[in-house]
């Protein structure tokens, strides 16, 4: 049996780069909790990940002394919380590098700014026998919005195949593209595989044939530098949940001459300048999607999750994980009969794997039992599944709190796994 | 706290590992298949209906220990059973899984292994899905059977 005793242990990473690991976990207080009677070991953080004190700590302080609505009141709370929202956002402008905080949509989360550009943009600019270009690797958030468009539009749908590790062939890719591409739109990083894709690169194949770009970075922004204007990507987007943020407020970026051409995608309050019943005046950018009262303490508490990861700095977080996952792959490429679902050379933060013979729904519940949080199931990405020839997988994913130690308990969970099922 | 032996005892790791009448039936004039979009799990149950009388039975698919040991020990259960029986029996064991209030999982012989799916909730969909798709196949039914309807 393999034991954490006899193994090649790596150095924590705090050694290396003057992260400290354990400072960091300090501060998130649902770290602390057990489950069913063990230390909580928390790899599901693809899913979703926990928030850290700072972020808590905002959503409390703006509803014990700041909440009011926005954007419309004269008087102090309404002042107040229309200025952390507004902060909020050109936290998330520097964090992205975009050129203006206009160009920073609040959504509800990457979901909905994939759908906002389908239904908004897409209308207006995709047209009849017009093919829009995904990957294999998406997950369903950036399939089903184009699905939707291109039976609305006459449009057609063309997928971008993959290899056996889970990359993008940059070929097939670059044959699919032509006149008659309007847009590309692909997962930066893929939540299922891990894999990093070349962004940049897909960002210039687009443009050479006149196509707009969207870049799905829920799974980017926790785990690397994003530099839009570097990238010059036209949308990107991302969820706050995944970065240490709360549910239900996520970010558009969009290049701000495509979303000033862009008509609305809801109406409503707040996305307006002037209403009659014979004419209605769009808000400038980025109110004119903005219906409705936004999740304002959501937006504050996004601002707060990015300053937090902005404190430690992003490019630590990153080499902190790169080299919990590499122990990570180690291990569990050690465990007899599990094959590992990705393997690309360029990865962030996954590590999803089956066990042969066993269900990976089978695992869950057998980690669960031992206080460890991983992902079963197709992850959103069916189509991914059947491209790999398997139901489901287990995936654990990494954020920066997790340590060597959460690998030796989840290879030990996975011993205990095989022993059930011997 | 509920052990892991509850849940994958001996009877159960052993029929996920060697199932039953898993094959599809020739003779079957009844098919209905069960999906759990969640997880995946996916079980085409073919029957072969004479009456009242459930004259054979099998089944085919992928998922988890729990689904497919229990579509596999159904399948030996209700063999030659008539549907009033193999509907008072689901429903038996569909108390004992749920650990609903006078669940007497003595009436359910060897399907009684599977009460300990009751101290594990989100795994009563896999204990139950070849049983559902089975009851949709006796009321005559042809379309898929989801958990999530």
């Amino acid at each position: 049996m393999t034991t954490a005793a006899n193994v090649f242990r790596w150095p924590e990473p705090a050694t290396q780069t003057g992260f400290d690991v354990h400072k960091v976990r300090a501060e998130f207080p649902i770290l602390a909790r057990r489950v069913k009677g063990k230390p909580l070991v928390y790899l599901d953080n693809a899913a979703t990940t926990q928030k850290p004190q700072p972020v808590i700590d905002a959503l409390v302080r703006y509803y014990t002394a700041e909440n009011a609505n926005i954007h419309r009141g004269v008087h102090t709370l309404s002042e107040l919380a229309t200025e952390s929202y507004e902060q909020a956002r050109a936290v998330v402008q520097r964090f992205l590098h975009a050129a203006d905080p206009s160009e920073i949509v609040f959504v509800r989360g990457a979901t909905e700014g994939i759908n906002l550009v389908a239904q908004t943009w897409g209308r207006t600019h995709v047209g009849s026998g017009d093919e829009i270009v995904i990957s294999a690797m998406e997950h369903h958030s950036n399939i089903v919005p184009w699905q939707i468009l291109c039976e609305q539009q006459g449009a057609r749908l063309r997928v971008a195949p993959i290899n056996d590790d889970g990359e993008l062939l940059l070929d097939e890719l670059e044959k699919l593209l032509g006149p008659k591409t309007k847009l590309v739109a692909m997962v930066h990083v893929s939540n299922a595989l891990g894999t990093v894709n070349p962004a940049r690169k897909v960002v210039e194949m687009g443009h050479r044939w006149n196509a707009r770009v969207l870049l799905d970075g829920a799974q980017a922004v926790p785990h690397t530098s994003v530099d839009v204007r570097g990238l010059d990507c036209d949308f990107y987007v991302f969820s706050a949940h995944k970065v240490y943020g709360p549910t239900g407020i996520g970010v558009l970026y969009g290049k701000a001459e495509l979303l000033d051409a862009m008509p609305p995608y809801q109406g409503g309050g707040d996305m307006i300048s002037s209403v009659t019943f014979e004419k209605t005046l769009y808000n400038r950018l980025p109110y004119k999607f903005e219906a409705g009262t936004p999740h304002v303490a959501g937006g504050i508490g996004l601002g707060a999750a990015l300053e937090y990861v902005n404190a430690i700095g992003i490019d630590r977080i990153a080499k902190h994980e790169h080299q919990v996952l590499a122990c990570g792959t180690e291990r569990l490429q050690a465990i007899p009969e599990l094959r590992l679902i990705g393997t690309a050379r360029e990865k962030a933060g996954v590590l999803s794997f089956v066990m042969e013979g066993i269900h990976p729904h089978d695992v869950g519940t057998i980690l669960d039992q031992e206080g460890i949080a991983i992902r079963t199931g197709h992850h959103c990405a069916q189509p991914l599944m059947q491209r790999f020839g398997v139901p489901a997988t287990a995936r654990a994913s990494l954020a920066l709190y997790n340590t060597m130690e959460d690998i030796d308990a989840l290879a030990g969970g996975l011993q205990k796994v095989r022993e059930v099922f011997a | 706290m509920p052990e892991l032996r509850d849940l994958y005892q001996d009877i159960i790791l052993e029929h996920s590992k060697r199932p039953r009448n898993y094959r599809a039936l020739e003779a079957a004039n009844r098919t209905v298949e069960g999906y759990n979009p969640l997880c995946g799990d996916h079980f085409t149950v073919y029957l072969d209906v004479e009456g009242d009388h459930i004259r054979d039975i099998s089944f085919q698919g992928s998922g988890c220990a729990i689904s497919k040991a229990s579509a596999s020990m159904m399948t030996q259960v209700v063999k030659g059973k008539r549907m009033q029986e193999t509907e008072e029996l689901f429903e038996k064991f569909h108390h004992v899984v749920t650990g609903e209030n006078g669940a007497d999982s003595n009436e359910l012989g060897k399907l009684a292994a599977f009460a300990g799916v009751s101290e594990f909730p989100v795994r009563v969909k896999c204990a139950t899905l070849a049983w559902h798709a089975l009851r949709a196949a006796l009321k005559g039914e042809q379309h898929p059977v989801s958990t999530e309807e």
